[in-house]
């Protein structure tokens, strides 16, 4: 089975819950256990905060964010694909970007680990921003399968990405 | 994302429920600051996290940016009932270091 579904947000603060259980309901059709269902939404959440909180600045409401699903799999289990894009301001120093406990917000009590738990709770992750352009971020979590060691995701969401 | 508070025995208990997330938790740091200030002579202060049904890393700056307030009045802050998931970030993020769970 081949499944998958496209969403426009607004990039706003009110559709963080709804994009982390609309891509939580779309996994459903892969039969997740509760932990993975959860790993997922949090993925998500962080990915979409940052494109609501970074990508836009204070004209957020005016802006969109886009998310992609793809499951390739049946109910006992297979892939998830997940890209959260905006068109935002694009990121000025990835690699610094992707440290932990690294913000550009420090007095906003931002936790700077948003893209680590994205790395740490998903199977696969990648990250291409320009500047001025935007951001997306290409997750990808095997769900109720024995896993594949991480650099194999790694080149798994590079195919995905390159294609 | 709600707070409900309640003082006993020179222990403030803080028991947060609901989904922390970045867009909600703004009106419960003024509340969770507002509690700070009116019992800043506690022995220490307990956040139970039982009713928590989602939390990403915004808890993790909510719970820190709450235990700099606390320790300002010389208040140690610690940490109960957490869930499985709740625990995952939490202990990857290091605030176990800070905050002890009970």
């Amino acid at each position: 089975m081949k499944n998958y579904m496209k969403l426009e947000l607004a990039a706003i603060g009110e559709n963080e819950s709804f994009a982390r259980s609309a891509v939580a309901a779309f996994a459903l059709c892969l039969n997740p256990s509760l932990a993975e269902l959860s790993d997922i939404k949090t993925a998500v959440s962080e990915a979409v905060t940052n494109a609501v909180v970074h990508a836009y600045g204070k004209e957020s409401r005016e802006h969109s964010l886009w998310i992609e699903c793809r499951a390739d799999g049946d109910e006992d289990g297979g892939v998830l694909h997940i890209t959260v894009t905006d068109g935002g301001c694009g990121i000025e120093d990835v690699e610094r970007a992707l440290l932990p406990f690294y913000t550009t917000l420090e007095n906003d009590e931002r936790s700077g680990m948003g893209f680590t738990i994205m790395q740490t709770f998903m199977d696969g992750f990648s990250l291409e921003s320009e500047r001025g352009k935007g951001t997306k971020v290409t997750m990808l979590r095997y769900i109720g399968r024995e896993k594949i060691p991480n650099e194999k995701n790694q080149d798994a969401v590079k195919e995905r990405t390159d294609a | 994302m709600q707070i409900q508070s309640d003082y006993k025995n020179g222990v403030l208990y803080m028991r947060l429920s609901g989904e922390v997330d970045e867009h909600n938790a703004v009106a419960a740091r003024s509340r969770a600051d507002q509690l700070a200030d009116r019992y800043a002579t506690c022995e220490r202060v307990i956040f139970d996290l039982s009713e928590v049904s989602f939390m990403d890393s915004t808890g993790i700056g909510f719970l820190i940016g709450r235990y700099k307030r606390f320790r300002r009045y010389g208040v140690p802050v610690y940490l109960m009932n957490t869930t499985k998931a709740v625990d995952k970030i939490l202990e990857m993020s290091g605030v176990y270091t800070l905050m002890p769970k009970m």
